[in-house]
């Protein structure tokens, strides 16, 4: 396999060509915070909150790391105000939707105080659509017992009633889930 | 129609098609497209044909039903050759007229013929009509000639003579640079050269590589690529072919929505025709290049629209755009090579390859060569689709073919680019039509929507309306695009209901930045362009709703009051026969009042309200002034004038 040379942060490090920046970040010991990544998954690209600045001769450029493939000579900097500034923004937007979540303490540690978005005519959905549990059950069970419906604002996690007797009563969905959304919508089903 | 094994078997075939035609004294082009469809077309087409044969001219006369002319809003119109007389808003009744007076005779019904508004003169040929005269209808044009349902008559127009020679005199590479010396650019949105992408898929590694027609267009109003689809479906099966030597492809797909069950059947019909003659399938034209061509019909969501999207879609799979950084071109259907272009894109082809770069590169710009094609709607007096050189300005688009603004109205601004476009200010209007002067006032070409805005029209209402369109036909995978909509939209219909805050317009353009940075597709990095433009040309207006409780176009519903001027109202009783909420009261010979405080501001007694009088007014940001009731009307004072502005 041939290795390509990145510079994440000012350190430099090789990985395999077909990596992601955040695979060649997490090598070189540089947090990159996600939201919708995880290890047993492919990289689903939709929270952005893993954006980085990739600058390749005198062209700046903002990624997402998670989906990026690393590639020789790229610099990468993945804390600049305006990578900052774009994840308060995404706290700020998830924040209505999963308030009990892992959010608060990103929102602490990014010093969001207070979302702009958050209005009592809001109800929470505890859900951030980051697809953890859509994607276990499709990728890993290889069943489609939870998925997508919906599209735009409407989008929704559900129970494929279709596929219940799919189910294998793995229960990863139930851990899985971070926003809380998970248990709450099993009851709903009554499952 | 036999099989072709050869180039010199499309000539002779092509001669035999021609030779039938000169037998042909007259022919008449009825449109047919969308917009005549509407009007009755069909109808009136059928009744040319049994016309015809009932005046006994079946052997000298030819019907065509054809594609959209283009002046829809005259609809139906018809051409009839060799003179090119042109009639317009042709019923039923008339085409015995017109048969025994015009197909027959070679004289004209006057009747029918469009006249010019501003000179008050009939016009005997399209041509001549100021909306044709000032376009360049290098595509639209070629639908007067051709039957869409008939291959005969695309390839006795010179069809598939663009085929034959790039599969004989050129070679692939040949055909790439010559495409890219025409700077042909895609039509269906981002304007990227055509030629560079095709070239990118050829060197892509990996077997089959897949050429594609983009005929989703999602945006609303917008019915240009419908057009080509349904008047000319060779063109662009030609021109696909083209590509598909070039690029090296053995299967293309039509990528066109469900909900276009015309375009559909005439591409279809296309295909087969094509295949059964040699032009598509095995041994093309008997050479050694192969290539086949299926329909893929989609759901119509705007979304699909997108490269990976659509990819995704012909996969058989939801289509949502794909997150990865790797272009289709190099990793697209089943991760192969995949070339996309618009309909429209590919619909060029054909003249290219024909004509040469160097005369393609004659029309246009700089930076943008040929023609592009609008659908220009909205508050113009003739809608229609319009095809322009490159370069024409905005106003000669809208002014001396779109004939200005309906209704004595004034302009306000022109939408460009789709729902993910921007709005242009009169200021503007001077700005050529090209991908980067439209980029650069904050619009964008997109694929050809242009719709006309008067001064009835409220600017936020108009971010409103597209940012809600968005929120629903956004995919809704990615964060900043469907949250920063929802949010945007939450924040629009505030300041449309009058509870816009302070600070609502600095959080709208930090939104906006923030999905054009941080979304995954194209869909959410322009969504904020109608909500960032109209803030761009018309923040007052934004700070009139927010500031002032004031709508200055009188359009959002919450800020606007609807008042009976007492000096005007004659008592009629219209309104209050109209009103569902029983808000009106008044009596015979007394001023009507509206009770502000039951009125459902639905806007039916104003519309009622006879255009003589016009004592209903709206009124914004201002006190309802106050009327006694019981107030008698005014009679008309001796001398007074009756004109009102
Ligand atoms: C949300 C979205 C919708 C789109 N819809 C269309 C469409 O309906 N038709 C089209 O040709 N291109 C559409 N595009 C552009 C395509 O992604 C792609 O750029 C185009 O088809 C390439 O062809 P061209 O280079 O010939 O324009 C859309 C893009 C986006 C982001
Ligand atoms: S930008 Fe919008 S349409 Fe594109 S992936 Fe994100 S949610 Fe889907
Ligand atoms: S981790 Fe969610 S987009 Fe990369």
């Amino acid at each position: 396999m041939q290795k390509v040379t990145l510079e994440i942060d000012g350190l430099k490090v090789s990985v395999e060509e077909g990596k992601s920046v955040l695979d060649a970040a997490k090598k070189a010991g540089v947090p990159i915070p996600t939201l919708c990544y995880h290890d047993e998954l492919e990289p689903f690209g939709a929270c952005r909150f893993c954006m980085v600045e990739i600058i390749r001769g005198n062209r700046k450029r903002l990624v997402a790391s998670c989906v990026y493939p690393a590639e020789d000579g790229l610099v990468v900097r993945t804390n600049t105000d305006r990578v900052k500034e774009i994840r308060r923004m995404i706290i700020e937007l998830l924040l209505p939707l999963a308030p009990a979540g892992p959010l608060r303490e990103l929102a602490r540690r990014y010093g969001v105080k207070r979302s702009r978005f958050e209005s009592e005519d809001m109800q929470p959905t505890h859900c951030t659509l980051c697809g953890m549990c859509v994607r276990y059950c499709s990728e890993v069970v290889k069943y489609d017992a939870v998925s997508f419906v919906g599209r735009g604002v409407s989008k929704a996690v559900a129970l494929t009633p279709e596929a219940q007797d799919q189910c294998v009563f793995c229960r990863k969905c139930y851990t899985i889930c971070e926003a809380g959304r998970f248990p709450m919508l099993a009851e709903e089903y009554s499952v | 129609m036999r099989r072709l094994a050869s180039r010199e078997e499309l000539e002779k075939l092509r001669e035999e098609l021609r030779g039938k035609m000169e037998k042909i004294e007259r022919w008449v082009a009825v449109c047919s497209g969308p917009g005549c469809h509407v009007h009755g077309s069909g109808e009136v087409a059928q009744a040319f044909l049994k016309e015809v044969e009932a005046q006994g001219l079946g052997d000298k006369v030819k019907v065509r039903a054809t594609g959209c002319h283009g002046f829809c809003e005259v609809g139906p119109v018809a051409v009839i050759f060799p003179e090119r007389y042109c009639y317009t808003r042709i019923r039923v009744e008339d085409v015995p007229r017109i048969v025994s007076t015009t197909l027959k005779e070679g004289e004209v019904v006057e009747d029918l013929l469009y006249v010019d508004e501003t000179t008050g003169k009939k016009v005997l040929r399209d041509e001549d009509i100021p909306y044709y005269k000032f376009q360049h209808r290098l595509l639209l044009g070629q639908h007067l000639e051709i039957d869409p349902e008939d291959i005969g008559d695309y390839i006795a127009a010179g069809g598939y003579s663009a085929l034959a020679k790039a599969l004989f005199d050129m070679k692939p590479e040949e055909i790439i640079e010559e495409v890219k010396a025409a700077r042909l650019r895609g039509r269906g949105g981002g304007g990227f050269p055509a030629g560079i992408k095709w070239e990118t898929t050829r060197n892509a590694p990996g077997d089959p590589k897949y050429v594609i027609v983009n005929a989703d267009e999602g945006d609303p109003g917008a019915y240009m690529d419908r057009g080509i689809l349904e008047g000319n479906p060779h063109s662009v099966l030609e021109g696909l072919i083209i590509g598909a030597i070039a690029i090296g492809s053995p299967q293309g797909f039509v990528y066109v929505r469900q909900e276009y069950p015309i375009a559909v059947k005439n591409m279809q019909r296309a295909i087969d025709q094509a295949r059964e003659i040699g032009l598509l399938g095995e041994n093309i034209l008997g050479s050694d290049f192969s290539f086949d061509v299926k329909i893929h019909m989609g759901a119509g969501a705007f979304v699909s629209g997108e490269s990976s999207a659509l990819m995704t879609a012909i996969e058989g799979k939801v289509g949502e755009p794909r997150p990865k950084y790797i272009r289709t071109a190099v990793k697209g259907v089943w991760d192969k090579p995949s070339n996309l272009n618009n309909v429209e894109t590919w619909a060029n082809v054909p003249l290219i390859i024909n004509n040469g770069a160097k005369w393609y590169t004659t029309i246009g710009t700089d930076n943008s060569k040929g023609t592009k094609i609008f659908s220009l709607v909205g508050k113009v007096k003739n809608t229609g689709l319009v095809e322009v050189p490159m370069g024409v300005t905005l106003r000669k688009i809208i002014f001396d073919i779109g004939g200005g603004i309906r209704g004595n109205k004034k302009f306000k601004a022109v939408q460009t680019g789709g729902p993910s476009g921007g709005v242009i200010p009169e200021s503007l209007l001077g700005i050529a039509v090209d991908y980067d002067e439209l980029d650069q006032v904050g619009s964008m070409m997109g694929s050809g929507g242009m719709i006309v805005m008067d001064e009835d029209t409220c600017m936020v209402d108009v971010a409103r309306y597209y940012v809600n369109f968005l929120s629903d036909e956004s995919c809704g995978k990615c964060v900043p695009c469907r949250e920063g909509l929802r949010q945007a939209s939450r924040i629009l219909e505030r300041i449309c209901a009058g509870k816009g805050k302070e600070g609502d317009i600095e959080l709208l353009e930090e939104l906006g930045s923030f999905m054009r940075d941080a979304s995954l597709c194209a869909l959410g990095r322009t969504a904020a362009n109608p909500v960032l433009s109209t803030i761009k040309y018309f923040r007052g207006e934004y700070e009139a709703h927010i500031l002032e409780g004031k709508c200055p176009a009188k359009v959002c519903k919450e800020l606007i009051s609807y008042f009976i001027d007492p000096a005007r109202c004659k008592a009629c009783g219209q309104c209050v026969r109209v009103c569902p909420v029983d808000a009106i009261s008044g009596g015979k010979g007394l001023v009507h009042i509206i009770d502000q405080d039951k009125c459902v501001r639905c806007g039916s007694c104003f519309a009622v309200c006879p255009d003589k009088f016009r004592a209903v007014v709206k009124l914004s940001g201002e006190p309802v002034p106050e009327v006694a009731p019981g107030t008698k009307i005014r009679k008309k004072a001796k001398g007074e004038k009756k004109c009102r502005k």
